[in-house]
C-alpha cells in the first residue's frame, strides 16, 4: 500500500480514455464502477472539450456483483455500438472490474460487433495514466498497422514522408505542439501523413506504413509504438524532442538524416527571439538562478536543457515521476551536476524542494502549490493538467515558437533586472516587505511568506545574524541561509554571528 | 408519514394535497453519470476540522478526490488515499499490516488528528478488505490519542451526496448518551459555518433549544443523543443517518428542507411546533429573515419566472430544489431526476411539486440526454461531465457540484441560491460573442 495525497498521474484506463478521446471514430467501453465517470470532467472541464469522451461505462453496483456482471458488460458493449457506430471499439476493465475479472475482451468477441474490436489489459494496480495511454496506442496501431514489410529506399521524385506519434488529449500543449511541429515539418519540406493518436481515425493507422519514418513527440505517449512501427514496417523514429532552442536544431538534424534532405538551416530566421532576448543584458540577472525542475521525464530533460544552455540558470535538482524513465533522468542529473529525484510521492518532492531552496521551481501544478507554500516563484512545464494549462491563444512548448513561449513563461515569474537590485538596496523600506511579489504581477499574485526553514545542521543562530538575515530580501534569504550553513559547518562553528554571515558572503561571492 | 409523535402537518404542506406525491416515478437502469461516495470527503474534511479521512481504494480513488476538488487543492488537506497495490492483491504482502503501517505514519505526520476515518471504496469491498476490524484494532492501538472509525464510500454502494450519509451514520453510535429526556434539537448534515450560526441565532430567537449540529466542527466534540433527541434533517440525503438515530431514541422532526423562504419557514416551524412555540412568535421571529428572502428572491424572479428547467440526478437535492424553483420563483421543472428517490424524507416536498414534472429514480444517461436535447429546457441542471457538451450543444447548464459546495439553506442564503441558476441565464444573455 502506498500512501498518497495527490497523484502526479491517473490510472491506466485515463490514459486509455487520452487515446480515444484523442481519436475519431473510436469507442471505449469500459468495465467500471459509476464513481469512476468522474474522468469524464477531465476532458470537459480542464480541457473544455465540447464533447463527451467516447466512453461507455457499465457502472456495476453491488446489487449486480452477485449476479452477472458479464452480462451488463455485453448489454451495454452491444448498445455502445448501435448508439455510436464507432470504427472500431475499445474494450476494458478499470481497477474494480479487473478484481471480478469478467474478461471484457473475451465478452465482446463473443459479441461478433461488425468492427474490430481491440481488447486492453491494463493492470491497474502496477500501472498509472501514461503507461496506460502507450499501451493502448500500441495495442491499436498493432491492429490497424498492417502486416510486416521491408522498406525500399524512397524515391527521389517524392517528397519525404512521416507520422506524428504521440499527442493526445489532455497533453500538456500537446494542440499547440502539433501545429508547430507540423509547421517545421512541412517547412523542410516533409509531408505528414498521419498525426496520431490525435485527430486519427482507426483507417488513418492504416496508412502509418505510407510514411518513410516517425517523428515522436512524447515517448512516454508514442514510443512502445514507434518501436512496433520500427520493427514491423522498418520506420525508423526520432529520439531527439524538439523543446528549446538547441533541442529543436538538432531535432532538425535528425529529421533530416532520415529524410535524406541536406541538414537544414536552423537559426529560426526573425521569429526565434529566445537567443537575443537570453543574451541582452537585461537577461544578466538571470545567470546562475537555482532552478529545481520536476514533471514527465520529456519536459522535465528538455527544461534543464533549456535552463542551463540557454537562459544561463544553475539547475539545482532534477526530477520526474515516471519510473519507466528514470535512467534517462539520472543521466540528465548528472550532465548538469545536480540530484536526480525518481518518485511519485508529492511528500518527497515536497522535502526537496524545502531543502534545495531554489529561487524558481519548473514542475507540474504539484509543485505550483509546494512553491506557493514556499513562496518560490513557478512556472509550470508538465502535466499533469489544470485548466490554465489549456491557454487561448497558441502557446507550444515546441519548436522555435515553443522556445520564445518557454522564455516568456519562465521569466515572467521572477524579479526583474532592477526591481531586484531595488530590493536589495532598499530592503528596509516599509513596502518591500517579506512576500512582495514582483511589481508588474500585481497584488493578486501576492507571494505567501516563505514558510519556516527546515532546520538544517547544527549550527544556531545569535539574534543579531538572524536579524541581519532578515533584512535580505525573502527570494535570496533561503540561498543565504542556506550558505551561512553550509559555511558554518564545513568550519565547524556552532554559532552564527554577523561575522560568520559577512564571512560567508565573501565566500560564496563570485 | 405515519411516524409516531409526528407533529401535525406545517399549514398547507399536506402530502397528496393536489401535488404529485403519487404520480408515478420513472425508474431507469443504465449508465450512471454520477460520483461515488468519496467525494463527500472533500467538503467533510473541511466541515470536521479534527478529523481526516484516510480512503483505502486505488489509484481511481485518489485520482477522483483530487480531480473532483479540482482547483480547491489546499496545501495540506487532511484527506489521503492508501493505494492498494499489486502486492497487496497477490499476498505478498498483508493488506491489514500494509494499512497499520501507512495509518502509523499517517498519525505520526499529524499529530492534531483526533478522528481517522477508514473509508471503503470499491476495491477494498471486492477484496473483502475489512475496514471496521481494522478501526477497532487500530483505534485501540492509538487510544485514547485518536479514534479510528470506519464507513463506505465505495460507488458501488453510495452515490456522491450517500458518502456522507454513510459518514454521519458512523459518527452516530461515538455521540455521548444524553441521560433523561429533556428535549434537545439535533440538525443533521452538513452546512456551512454561516448557515448553521444564522440558524444558532433564529433557533435562540425562537426559543427551541438546546440546539447542536451533526457533525459538530470537532470529532471530539460530538453532540449527546438520547431519548429526548428530536432531530431536524437540513439534507435530503440522510436515510442512514436518520435510522441510526432513531435506533438511539432520537426522532425525526418530518419537514421540507430548508431551502428558499418557504422552505425555511416550513422546516422552522416544523421545530417549533414540537416545542409548542406559539405563533406570534415564530412570526416575530422569522419576519424579519422571511422579508429578506423574499427580497432577495424578487431580484431574480424576472429572469427565472417561466424557464423551463431539466435536472439529471446527482446530489439527491433535486426534488427540494425543483420545489424551490418551482414555488418562489415560477420555473417550470421538466424532468426530475434523482438517484434515489427517498419517499418518506421526501413527502412534504413530492406534494409541493407541479404535477407535471416526470420524476425520474437513477440513471440511463443516454436516454436522458435524448429526451433533455427533445425538451431543450431553458435551464439544465448537470455534473461536471455533461455541462460543457451540452453549452456546446447551445444549452444553458448549472454545475449541480455547485449547489453542494455553496451556503443555499436558510432565509439569507435564498437569494444566493437563486442567483446560483440565474447567473447562467443571464451570462447567456450578456455575451455577445
Ligand atoms: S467508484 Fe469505486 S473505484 Fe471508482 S473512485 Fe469511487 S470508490 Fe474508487
Ligand atoms: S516595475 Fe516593471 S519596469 Fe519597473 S523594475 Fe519592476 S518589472 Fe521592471
Amino acid at each position: 500500500m502506498q500512501l498518497a495525497v495527490w497523484t502526479y498521474e491517473g490510472p491506466p484506463h485515463v490514459g486509455a480514455m487520452r487515446i480515444a478521446t484523442a481519436m475519431q471514430g473510436v469507442h471505449y467501453v469500459l468495465h467500471a464502477p459509476q464513481g469512476d465517470t468522474y474522468a469524464d470532467l477531465l476532458f470537459t472541464m480542464i480541457e473544455r472539450r465540447e464533447k463527451r469522451p467516447p466512453v461507455t461505462w457499465t457502472t456495476f453496483q453491488a446489487r449486480d456483483l452477485g449476479g452477472d456482471t458479464a452480462e451488463l458488460f455485453m448489454e451495454a458493449a452491444r448498445d455502445a455500438y448501435a448508439r455510436f457506430q464507432p470504427e472500431a471499439m475499445l474494450v476494458g476493465a478499470s481497477c474494480t472490474a479487473e478484481l471480478i475479472q469478467d474478461d471484457p475482451g473475451g465478452l465482446a468477441k463473443t459479441l461478433g460487433l461488425p468492427v474490430p474490436v481491440v481488447p486492453l489489459e491494463l493492470p491497474a494496480y502496477q500501472r498509472k495514466e501514461n503507461w496506460g495511454a502507450a499501451e493502448t496506442f500500441y495495442r491499436l496501431v498493432r491492429a490497424f498497422a498492417g502486416p510486416a514489410q521491408t522498406r525500399a529506399p524512397r524515391d527521389p521524385a517524392r517528397a519525404p514522408r512521416c507520422n506524428i506519434l504521440g499527442p493526445t488529449a489532455l497533453g500538456f500543449r500537446h494542440r499547440d505542439d502539433v501545429a508547430e511541429v507540423t509547421k517545421l515539418l512541412t517547412g523542410m519540406g516533409i509531408e505528414v501523413v498521419v498525426t496520431a493518436p490525435m485527430g486519427a481515425t482507426p483507417t488513418d493507422l492504416t496508412h502509418l506504413r505510407d510514411a518513410d519514418f516517425n517523428v515522436v513527440l512524447y515517448p512516454e505517449i508514442a514510443q512502445v509504438a514507434a518501436e512496433y512501427l520500427k520493427r514491423q514496417l522498418g520506420q525508423p523514429y526520432t529520439r531527439i524532442v524538439p523543446i528549446g532552442v538547441g533541442a529543436t536544431r538538432d531535432f532538425m538534424a535528425e529529421v533530416a538524416a532520415f529524410a535524406g534532405l541536406p541538414v537544414p538551416l536552423t537559426d529560426g530566421g526573425d521569429a526565434l527571439r529566445l537567443p537575443w532576448y537570453a543574451r541582452s543584458v537585461d537577461s544578466n540577472y538571470l545567470t546562475g538562478k537555482r532552478i529545481f525542475i520536476f514533471g514527465d521525464a520529456t519536459h522535465a530533460i528538455a527544461a534543464a536543457r533549456i535552463a542551463q544552455e540557454e537562459l544561463g540558470f544553475a539547475v539545482v535538482g532534477l526530477g520526474t515521476y515516471s519510473r519507466e524513465f528514470g535512467r534517462e533522468i539520472r543521466a540528465a542529473a548528472e550532465k548538469y551536476g545536480c540530484e536526480a529525484l525518481i518518485s511519485d510521492d508529492y511528500l518527497e518532492v515536497e522535502e526537496r524542494i524545502a531543502a534545495l531552496q531554489p529561487e524558481l521551481v519548473l514542475g507540474t501544478q504539484m509543485e505550483r502549490h509546494i512553491a506557493k507554500k514556499l513562496g518560490v516563484p513557478c512556472a509550470v512545464i508538465s502535466a499533469p493538467v489544470h485548466v490554465q494549462d489549456f491557454p487561448a491563444r497558441y502557446a507550444p512548448q515546441m519548436g522555435f515558437e515553443g522556445a520564445n513561449v518557454i522564455f516568456d513563461t519562465w521569466v515572467h515569474p521572477l524579479m526583474m533586472g532592477l526591481e531586484e537590485h531595488l530590493l536589495g538596496m532598499f530592503r528596509e523600506d516599509f513596502e518591500f516587505r517579506d512576500g512582495v511579489a514582483p511589481s508588474h504581477l500585481g497584488h493578486g499574485a501576492q507571494a505567501e511568506p516563505p514558510a519556516a526553514p527546515i532546520a538544517v545542521g547544527p549550527a544556531s543562530w545569535v539574534h543579531e545574524a538572524e536579524a541581519e538575515l532578515r533584512k535580505i530580501p525573502f527570494f535570496v534569504r533561503g540561498k543565504a541561509r542556506r550558505n551561512t550553513e553550509r559555511f558554518a559547518e564545513e568550519r565547524g562553528i556552532a554559532l552564527i554571528t554577523l561575522e560568520t554571515l559577512y564571512d560567508a558572503k565573501a565566500h560564496f561571492s563570485r | 408519514m405515519t411516524h409516531p409523535g409526528a407533529p401535525r402537518e406545517p399549514e398547507g404542506m399536506a402530502p397528496g394535497a393536489g401535488g404529485c406525491a403519487d404520480t408515478p416515478v420513472l425508474r431507469e437502469r443504465g449508465q450512471r453519470e454520477v460520483f461515488c461516495g468519496l467525494t463527500g470527503i472533500i467538503w467533510l474534511h473541511r466541515k470536521i476540522q479534527d478529523a481526516f479521512f484516510l480512503v483505502v481504494g486505488s489509484r481511481t480513488c485518489a485520482h477522483l478526490l483530487q480531480s473532483a476538488a479540482g482547483v480547491m487543492i489546499f496545501a495540506e488537506p487532511r484527506f489521503a488515499t492508501a493505494i492498494i497495490e499489486e502486492r497487496d492483491l497477490a499476498g505478498l504482502a498483508d493488506a491489514n499490516e500494509e494499512l497499520d503501517r501507512v495509518v502509523t505514519r499517517l498519525i505520526q505526520r499529524r499529530p492534531d488528528i483526533r478522528m481517522l476515518f477508514l473509508v471503503g471504496s470499491c476495491p477494498s469491498e471486492v477484496i473483502k478488505l475489512d475496514l471496521s476490524r481494522a478501526a477497532q484494532r487500530l483505534s485501540q492501538r492509538f487510544s485514547p490519542d485518536v479514534r479510528v472509525l470506519n464507513y463506505s464510500g465505495s460507488g458501488i454502494e453510495t452515490t456522491f451526496t450517500e458518502g456522507e450519509d454513510a459518514c454521519l451514520a458512523a459518527l452516530v453510535p461515538e455521540m455521548p448518551a444524553e441521560p433523561g429526556t429533556a428535549r434537545s434539537l439535533l440538525v443533521v448534515g452538513a452546512l456551512a459555518e454561516v448557515v448553521e450560526d444564522q440558524f444558532i441565532r433564529l433557533f435562540a430567537a425562537l426559543g427551541v433549544g438546546p440546539v447542536r449540529f451533526l457533525p459538530s466542527r470537532r470529532a471530539s466534540e460530538l453532540p449527546a443523543v438520547g431519548d429526548g433527541t428530536r432531530f431536524l434533517l437540513a439534507q435530503p440525503f440522510l436515510a442512514g443517518t436518520a435510522r441510526a438515530l432513531e435506533a438511539r431514541g432520537a426522532r425525526h422532526i418530518p419537514a421540507p428542507f430548508p431551502l428558499g423562504e418557504e422552505g425555511t419557514t416550513a422546516w422552522l416551524r416544523a421545530a417549533v411546533e414540537v416545542w409548542g412555540i406559539g405563533e406570534e412568535r415564530f412570526a416575530q421571529a422569522t419576519a424579519q429573515g422571511r422579508e429578506r428572502a423574499r427580497a432577495a428572491l424578487a431580484n431574480h424572479r424576472a429572469t427565472l419566472d417561466g424557464k423551463s428547467i431539466f435536472f439529471f440526478p446527482d446530489s439527491q437535492l433535486e426534488v427540494p430544489l425543483a420545489r424551490f424553483l418551482s414555488r418562489e420563483l415560477g420555473m417550470r421543472p421538466l424532468e426530475i431526476g434523482t438517484p434515489y428517490l427517498h419517499r418518506q424524507h421526501l413527502a412534504h416536498e413530492l406534494a409541493l411539486l407541479p404535477a407535471a414534472a416526470k420524476l425520474v429514480e437513477g440513471q440511463h444517461v443516454d436516454r436522458q440526454l435524448d429526451r433533455c436535447r427533445e425538451a431543450r429546457p431553458d435551464m439544465t441542471v448537470c455534473g461536471l461531465g455533461l455541462a460543457n457538451p451540452l453549452e456546446a450543444e447551445g444549452l444553458t447548464t448549472k454545475w449541480s457540484i455547485e449547489l453542494v459546495f455553496s451556503p443555499i439553506q436558510g432565509y439569507d442564503q435564498a437569494g444566493d441560491l437563486a442567483g446560483l441558476f440565474a447567473r447562467p441565464l443571464v451570462r447567456r444573455g450578456k455575451l455577445k460573442v
